[in-house]
């Protein structure tokens, strides 16, 4: 009855409704060339969503060949799932980001929500237990209500799916900058562990076995999910919100454990996530990576919801489902398994030889296309690009330093932005401990989990300073990596490789397409140098609204490996008399720093420099000299420059102070974010070890008076009392969200 | 010793349970699925934090009616220590083997960090490895751990010393005088919402929840030792 709704293939190309599904007249033009006939109302809604940016990448494509993607340790690269990089004794750690940005903007606890839920089962179907995860969230302002309830709902909505499946959250990165006020990020990171033997592929091997749909049933939430992530926000968005789904995390917690017990089973071929696009990509993509054809009988999928037709039925992005290839005549097994679980697992179909993807409903075939086609042929577009006049006119301009009045004044009010301010008020939703392996929690540079029954350990980071990345992509595109990198080497861990959620605006804009092509540029040859092959991850463009883009925000998300637990390291200054030591070179940088736009109001100007070469050199040392024991803590001097990380080593160490010496030009030694910078300290008595390893210079030392006191060659520049810059610090987000 | 963990759809502190008791305790432990009808194998049976049943309806009230909790009530009958903590703490109240109920947290968030205890009752099984009045560190991740009670119960908690633990300086969820952990009157069943299991280690920041499975197993020595 409900196909007399849809219209026939005649109505469809005569009436163009293949256009509001996303897809162009070309587009349509080679479907039909394809199927050498008209495509009907199913099969349009199959290319549509399969075709659509969230899953070809066709507008990105030429740009993500320029990442390294390879490298010894690379077990998995992108393809599948997750990435996944070897870390010895037949272990693998298993990762990915993603965004769920639109749905977020639309429906901020749901989105995020099942923004964690899908990346979860993107590194579960790989066969590993999900151990960690992170996040990377961008925001407005947090001066007005929407900005507010967005900020409160997305972290309410990642703390009530990863604290109830019950893997830890124990990372993130929150920025807030007008550029997001319409379009917020949030972007959620899944970080497994895996034994070798036990890596899974989502691929529909062996003619005649048997595909099973196994989790939760199928309803009408999140047609079209994918589509609607690929194109811009509107002031009509808000009526696509039955394009959010709805997350159930104790579902998918049952569905968890139920695949990793099935992993372990040898009847299992093959399995994937039903994410964005649903039972289409998964089908589509699972027998196009074999070479072979799905035959689906869509009577026998479990629904939710009567009536559903074909159409409704393939492009649903209902949550916590799996597709699986089990080897034919094991069917009965996996069906006992889930049912311990509580959990349906219903065949549906077969592995075919004929490389389609054939549906039947109702008795009728209604759909029957390539799957190669779906999943591999869509159209790849080479955009123009184009130099925006902004960016000739910010690398005209000489580095200037902004004029301080008050060096302590200032120092507050920068720890006061909700950048560099505590995110207490966030982590504290989220429970970060869950499963008792982490080491070191959020609030230092990168978290650290052990590994149980080993000596190792994960650091683990996600990192993007966008405002860099706005004033010069390329170079914005390096320090991203490089400061990810520099994060994990501070916590004693040694950079794998990396997962990137690119994040954009509208790539048919040529100064849009110019930030994505420059900033992979940046990233790919900060990995070359930095020896981090990027594994996977996700594009996510049009992140735009009312056609103003948010800043270039490609989030790299970085794995490291602690070698010993016992190196795991913090930020936090550790006693009385432990020298401080700052290494790297502070220049007059200001551009896209937190005192620039604490002065001017704006950003502007040159981003920060960065020598890759010598950023290597400077974490090689830091890491030999934590692996040699000779590090009591360790910070990447970033957002605010040498004054606020040596105010956060400090708000750790119960009643510590700091006494320290600054040269040169005052503003920049306090306030400059120069890159390739460590805040270290170090006990006296490897005072002597710790300086034939690293090019470091003594700048102070840790004292029991708590206070911060910096002076220079003149004398005092300012002293406060460690307790006041911390509940400065730490009020701020509170204060800013009553 | 043998430890049980009761497994439920939805628990997830088990894994965190088990090793406590396993590799740092070192006593024997064996995970134990919600559908399991008998116990008698074990000595003492634990309940594991997390959402069971997703925590819909309420949080622990659908698990109460797993098969295993009529062996859980028969255990607490029979006189084993029985400890449930943050979501076990909420099934034990629902199925009535201690007093009260759980409500949201004040601030309606959900709460993750370290919080201080302050022993009041050093005299049970799961507590007289502390001094009396040790403050403690334990930490607590919970979006409904605001223990309430009526003022007869609440007296009849204090005249019994059923109140094991409270939160010393600031309350983080609103209990009710402040309490983070009560005994049943025979004391052998004893439910709190901060996570012993999680603080056995000092790696990950802190050991004070060790005693409290030291406890357990002390008493059953000592009880042991006079049966034999």
């Amino acid at each position: 009855m409900s196909l007399m709704l849809e219209p026939n293939p005649e109505q469809l190309k005569a009436q163009k409704v293949y256009k509001e599904m996303g897809l162009s007249d070309e587009e349509f033009a080679m479907i039909e060339k394809i199927l050498g006939r008209l495509p009907n109302y199913t099969e349009i809604g199959l290319f549509s969503v399969m075709w659509s940016e969230h899953c070809s990448y066709k507008n990105s494509k030429p740009v993500l060949k320029k990442f390294p993607t390879t490298g010894e340790k690379v077990l998995q690269g992108p393809g599948e799932g997750a990435g996944i990089v070897d870390i010895g004794d037949g272990q693998a750690v298993v990762f990915k980001i993603e965004s769920h940005n639109h749905p977020s903007a639309i429906e901020p606890y749901q989105g995020a929500a099942t923004g964690v839920g899908g990346i979860i089962r993107d590194v579960f179907s790989m066969g590993a237990r999900p151990v960690a995860m992170l996040n990377s969230l961008r925001f407005g302002e947090l001066d007005n209500a929407r900005t507010k309830y967005l900020f409160k709902e997305v972290v309410a909505g990642i703390a009530g799916y990863g604290n109830c499946i019950g893997i830890p959250t124990v990372g993130g990165e929150i920025q807030f900058e007008p550029a997001y006020e319409g379009n917020p990020l949030v972007n959620a990171m899944c970080v497994g562990l895996i034994d070798h033997k036990d890596i899974q592929k989502g691929q529909a091997h062996g003619v005649g076995n048997t595909v099973m749909y196994v989790g939760a049933k199928t309803g009408r939430d999140g047609i079209h999910g994918a589509t609607f992530a690929s194109e811009e926000l509107t002031d009509q968005s808000e009526e696509k919100r039955p394009a959010v789904q709805v997350g159930d995390p104790f579902m998918e917690k049952l569905l968890l454990e139920a695949c990793l017990e099935l992993v372990k089973s040898d009847a299992l071929v093959g399995i994937q996530d039903m994410g964005a696009a649903g039972l289409t990509s998964s089908s589509a993509e699972m027998a196009s990576k074999a070479g072979s054809g799905i035959e689906m009988n869509l009577d026998l999928v479990p629904q939710r919801e009567t009536g559903m037709t074909a159409y409704e039925m393939m492009l649903s992005e209902s949550q916590e489902r799996m597709l699986i290839v089990v080897k034919k005549g094991r069917e009965q097994e996996i069906v006992d398994l889930f049912s311990k679980y509580d959990l349906e697992a219903v065949a549906i179909g077969t592995v075919t030889d004929d490389k389609m993807l054939r549906l039947i409903h109702n008795g009728e075939i209604v759909a029957n296309v390539p799957a190669d086609a779906l999943a591999e042929e869509a159209p790849v577009y080479h955009k123009p690009s184009r130099e925006p006049e902004y960016y000739r006119e910010f690398q005209a301009m000489e580095n200037e330093i902004p004029a301080v009045a008050d060096y302590k004044e200032t120092l507050i009010k920068l720890l006061q932005q909700p950048t560099i301010a505590s995110k207490e008020w966030v982590y504290d939703q989220y429970d970060y401990m869950v499963r008792t392996n982490t080491v070191v929690a959020p609030g230092s540079d990168a978290a650290v989990i052990r590994i149980r029954g080993t000596r190792k350990g994960l650091a683990m980071t996600t990192d993007c300073n966008a405002r860099y990345m706005y004033l010069d992509p390329e170079t914005g595109g390096k320090i991203a990596v490089a400061e990810a990198a520099r994060n994990i080497v501070c916590s004693g861990g040694e950079p794998l490789a990396i997962t990137d959620n690119l994040n954009f605006g509208n790539p048919e804009k040529p100064e849009i397409f110019w930030q994505i092509e420059k900033s992979a540029d940046g990233i790919s040859e900060a990995c070359r140098t930095l020896n981090t092959p990027v594994i996977g991850g996700n594009v996510s463009l049009y992140n735009e609204t009312s056609g103003a883009a948010i800043y270039p925000t490609p989030v790299i998300g970085m794995v490291g490996l602690v070698a010993d637990i016992e190196h795991a390291t913090t930020q936090t200054f550790k006693s009385a008399g432990d020298l401080i030591y700052l290494l790297g070179e502070t220049k007059d940088e200001f551009g896209g720093s937190e005192l620039q736009k604490l002065t001017y109001g704006k950003i502007f100007g040159k981003a920060p420099e960065l020598d890759l070469e010598k950023e290597v050199k400077f974490q090689k040392q830091v890491l030999h000299a934590i692996r040699e024991g000779l590090v009591a803590s360790a910070h990447d001097v970033a957002e605010g420059g040498l004054a606020v990380a040596a105010a956060e080593s400090l708000f750790g160490s119960g009643n510590l102070g700091a006494n320290i010496k600054i040269a040169g030009n005052t503003v920049s030694a306090l306030f400059s974010e120069s890159q390739s910078r460590f805040l270290l300290s170090v006990k006296k008595e490897h005072q002597q070890a710790f300086e034939s390893l690293v090019d470091a210079r003594l700048i102070g030392e840790v004292t029991e008076l708590p206070v911060l006191q910096i002076s220079s060659e003149e004398g005092l520049v300012l002293a406060e009392q460690v307790e006041a810059l911390k509940e400065a610090w730490k009020g701020a987000i509170p204060c800013l969200l009553k | 010793m043998r430890f049980a963990v009761i497994v439920f759809p939805g628990s997830n502190c088990d894994v965190d349970m088990y090793h406590a008791v396993k590799d740092e305790l070192g006593a024997e432990v064996e995970y134990v699925w919600h559908d399991r009808k008998n116990l008698d194998d074990f000595d003492g049976i634990l309940l594991p934090g997390g959402f069971s049943y997703g925590d819909y309806l309420r949080s622990g009230a659908i698990a109460r009616f797993s098969n295993v909790m009529k062996e859980v009530v028969k255990a607490a009958e029979a006189g084993k220590p029985v400890l449930g903590v943050c979501n076990g703490f909420q099934i034990l109240l629902e199925a009535g083997l201690l007093p009260g109920a759980m409500r949201r947290n004040e601030s309606l968030k959900f709460i993750c960090r370290q919080v201080e205890l302050k022993v009041e009752n050093n005299q049970t099984m799961f507590s007289s490895t502390y001094e009396i009045d040790e403050v403690i560190t334990i930490p607590i991740a919970h979006g409904e751990g605001n223990y309430y009670c009526d003022e007869e119960t609440l007296a009849k908690l204090k005249a019994n010393n059923q109140i094991v633990f409270t939160y010393n300086g600031s309350n983080p969820n609103g209990s009710l005088e402040d309490i983070a952990g009560i005994i049943n009157e025979k004391g052998n069943v004893l439910g709190m919402m901060p996570h012993p299991e999680r603080a056995v280690d000092e790696l990950l920041g802190g050991a004070d929840g060790l005693k409290l499975f030291q406890s357990i197993v002390k008493q059953w020595r000592e009880a042991h030792v006079v049966n034999a």
